[in-house]
């Protein structure tokens, strides 16, 4: 039947779910409005901005892009999936040291990409943080910060190499 | 957003032509759905039945062999194929191309068959495809039927594949000797669409002479266009630099360009005559390169 609810099983930043979700929601809108997971942020809808940007199985993928029932039996990690406890990640903690932050609505989408590289490549060249980032928009223009950021937070997660 | 739908996510490819073969026209698949989900939210499609095959692990592959060629599985995503040792040895044209797909995003999560049954002209692999002379697998419930890589799409967003129809596989022969291929597109910005792009392949015979050519266009018509006129000019000769400048102008006279926000047709077409050209004397250098 049309609009009928279907069973959805995966985990959110470690957490397992076990939901019944209308087929027609994308992905970023269970986060955001079922599961109260605001800090993934909705820019245009569309797949330009990259602003919505989640990890699925450590992978970069737009979540407004994406149909919730898609997650199924994946493991998709969220910004606020990405700090251990109260500690911040490597990544967040240089944004926020090297002032990579600017109005902050593309930010999530640039940590969760960022952190997908970094857990490909530890040692990234420029031309590759470059390409991990170009699908995310920053409407202020902050690239220099951020890439330099993600090489900083990059060094910090190889001890200091 | 999207128009509601019943849903499936069939576990095996028989089950998914069987539900195909249920629902036919009222059914449409759906893989990555990075450029369906595009147009279903602007309700240009609005299918009642939608079978997801995104989960089907048995469409997702890539098989080389040294006499058989290149085997991909429908259901690979973009960023495998950009990754795979194999096809950066011996099939370089197509990590090159898709490297500048799109953003990484719809690179991780999009399916090499989702982006040819779309079937858009802007699309980079179909182009590339053709000049590779590939062949694409289709089956249905009990049949499968091969066709060639340039015969596939039919017009704007439409491909020659039956309500029934799934694409499985494409096949992608090993190029003759001294066979060079490659591929570019004029971006705006880097794994933007192309406004208009070209796919040029060239073997070149014992005596360094042009024995084989193929051109394709991408964005410079409704489907992706083989420009066979413009390969005459190459076939046979000795190819040089005035040689390449007469390919482009032929190759931009057998565009049917779209007229849009990206590029006027008048533009595109110049654009052709340019790309045409680079992209011919790029896949020259590779023949030097090639066995």
């Amino acid at each position: 039947m049309k609009g009928e609810m279907k069973e959805l099983k995966f985990t959110v930043n470690g957490k397992p779910y076990e939901l019944k979700v209308k087929p027609e929601t994308l992905l970023v809108d269970l986060l955001r409005q079922e599961l109260k997971l605001t800090g993934t942020k909705v820019g245009c809808l569309d797949s330009a901005c990259g602003a919505c940007t989640v990890n699925i199985d450590g992978k970069a993928v737009r979540s407004c892009s994406v149909l919730a029932l898609q997650a199924n039996g994946h493991e998709v990690t969220t910004i606020e999936g990405v700090a251990d406890g109260d500690e911040l990640h490597p990544i967040q903690q240089a944004m926020i040291d090297h002032g990579a932050i600017e109005c902050g609505f593309c930010t999530p989408g640039m940590v969760m990409s960022a952190r997908a590289l970094l857990a490909e490549s530890p040692d990234p060249t420029r031309e590759e943080v470059k390409e991990a980032i170009q699908g995310n928009l920053c409407a202020d223009a902050g690239y220099v910060k951020y890439i330099e950021a993600i090489e900083i937070a990059a060094k910090e997660i190889r001890g200091g190499k | 957003m999207l128009a509601a739908f019943e849903y499936f996510a069939p576990k095996t490819v028989e089950e998914a032509l069987s539900l195909l073969s249920k629902y036919k026209d009222k059914a449409k698949m759906i893989a990555g759905g990075q450029s369906m989900l595009v147009v279903m939210k602007q309700r240009l499609l609005t299918p009642e039945y939608l079978i997801d095959i995104k989960g089907l692990t048995a469409l997702d592959y890539i098989k080389y062999d040294e006499k058989q060629g290149l085997r991909i599985g429908a259901l690979t995503i973009h960023r495998a194929i950009e990754k795979s040792p194999d096809i950066q040895k011996h099939f370089g044209v197509l990590s090159e191309m898709e490297g500048n797909l799109a953003t990484i995003q719809t690179r991780n999560w999009g399916t090499i068959g989702g982006n040819l049954c779309h079937s858009d002209p802007a699309g980079d692999p179909a182009t590339v495809f053709i000049v590779l002379k590939a062949r694409f697998k289709l089956a249905s419930s009990g049949k499968e039927r091969i066709i060639e890589a340039e015969d596939f799409s039919t017009d704007y967003l439409e491909a020659d594949l039956k309500p029934n129809e799934m694409l499985i596989e494409i096949q992608v022969p090993n190029p003759p000797p001294h066979t060079g291929t490659a591929y570019e597109k004029l971006m705006v910005m880097k794994g933007d669409m192309g406004v208009v792009g070209a796919a040029v392949s060239i073997t070149l015979d014992s005596k360094g002479g042009c024995q084989d050519a193929r051109i394709a266009l991408s964005n410079a018509a409704s489907i992706p266009l083989r420009a066979k006129k413009a390969e005459k000019v190459l076939i046979g000769k000795t190819i040089n630099d005035g040689l390449l400048t007469e390919a482009g102008e032929v190759a931009a006279t057998e565009a049917d360009p779209p007229n849009d926000v990206h590029g006027s047709a008048e533009y595109r077409r110049e654009m052709v005559k340019v790309f045409v050209k680079r992209v011919a004397r790029l896949a020259l250098e590779k023949t030097k390169a090639a066995r």
